[in-house]
């Protein structure tokens, strides 16, 4: 059934959004809030609901910890798209800060560069967990673009119901 | 605040509603004053209010468990739901923290 979902939507996009918001910490609350916002049509569990979330969470505090070093600068922008294809998310949270210099590294569970600040190092390892896939491209002094994916909700189920 | 109580040894921690690294550095800050002015030697963590926590959950805990732990205090998460029960266990945190689930 989930078949027929895909052949009917392919791979056309549903819908999109962009927000760009200043690197700051409060804003990583209003990310992960407006995602959730926009995938609430899909009807997703409680589950979906809080791994995209937490996922965005993680992203959105590499780049305002790590990116712009918690530099809490007006100037410093994060920028998240999101789109949809039928029931699948795709998220892409882009910075422009300081890059990672070994993404392989950074990837690493346990592994933070600020073990002094308390940090667990679980950053990537719980996007990777809880989404269905992961991308992360860097360049030293250029930034940071993260993507990930997930499907999402019960919609393929409910369609075929129906 | 009332989210800190000293109760003998221990000190509670009700957490808020939402754990990230936003609030996460003023809980690790007043813990740890608590901590060293009180000198408690275990610590509570209750997450009856939480419905949302990310990694920064894993480090304000990770970064208490370091504190006390060299003098054997230990370190209890209470009231989790099952969400924040998956995020301590992928952590791997089971091994130093006992989790105590909701109801």
């Amino acid at each position: 059934m989930i078949e027929i979902v895909e052949k009917r939507n392919g791979n056309k996009v549903t819908n999109k959004i962009r927000l760009e918001f200043a690197a700051l910490s409060d804003n990583e609350s209003f990310a992960r809030m407006a995602v959730a916002a926009f995938i609430t049509p899909l009807n997703p569990t409680l589950e979906e609901m809080s791994d995209v979330k937490t996922a965005v969470s993680e992203a959105v505090t590499n780049a305002v910890l790590h990116g712009y070093e918690s530099r809490n600068s007006m100037e410093d922008r994060i920028c998240m798209d999101c789109i949809l294809r039928g029931d699948v998310l795709e998220v892409e949270i882009s910075d422009r800060g300081i890059g990672i210099e070994n993404v392989g590294l950074a990837m690493e569970p346990l592994y933070t560069s600020k073990p002094e600040q308390d940090r667990s190092g679980m950053g990537f390892a719980f996007m990777e967990a809880f989404m269905d896939d992961l991308e992360v491209e860097s360049e030293v002094g250029c930034g940071t673009v993260v993507r990930m994916c997930k499907k999402i909700g019960t919609s393929a189920w409910i369609d075929s119901e129906e | 605040m009332d989210d800190f109580k000293v109760i003998d040894n221990y000190l509670m921690i009700r957490l808020p509603d939402e754990i990230d690294h936003h609030k996460s550095v003023d809980i690790s800050t007043k813990a740890d004053r608590y901590i060293m002015s009180k000198k408690v030697g275990n610590i509570v963590f209750d997450f009856e209010r939480t419905t949302f926590m990310d990694s920064s959950g894993i480090g304000i805990i990770l970064g208490r468990y370091k504190k006390i732990a060299c003098f054997g205090g230990k370190v209890y998460a209470i009231n989790t739901d099952n969400r924040i029960r998956r995020i301590l266990l992928l952590s791997g945190l089971q091994d130093i923290v006992e989790i105590i689930s909701k109801g």
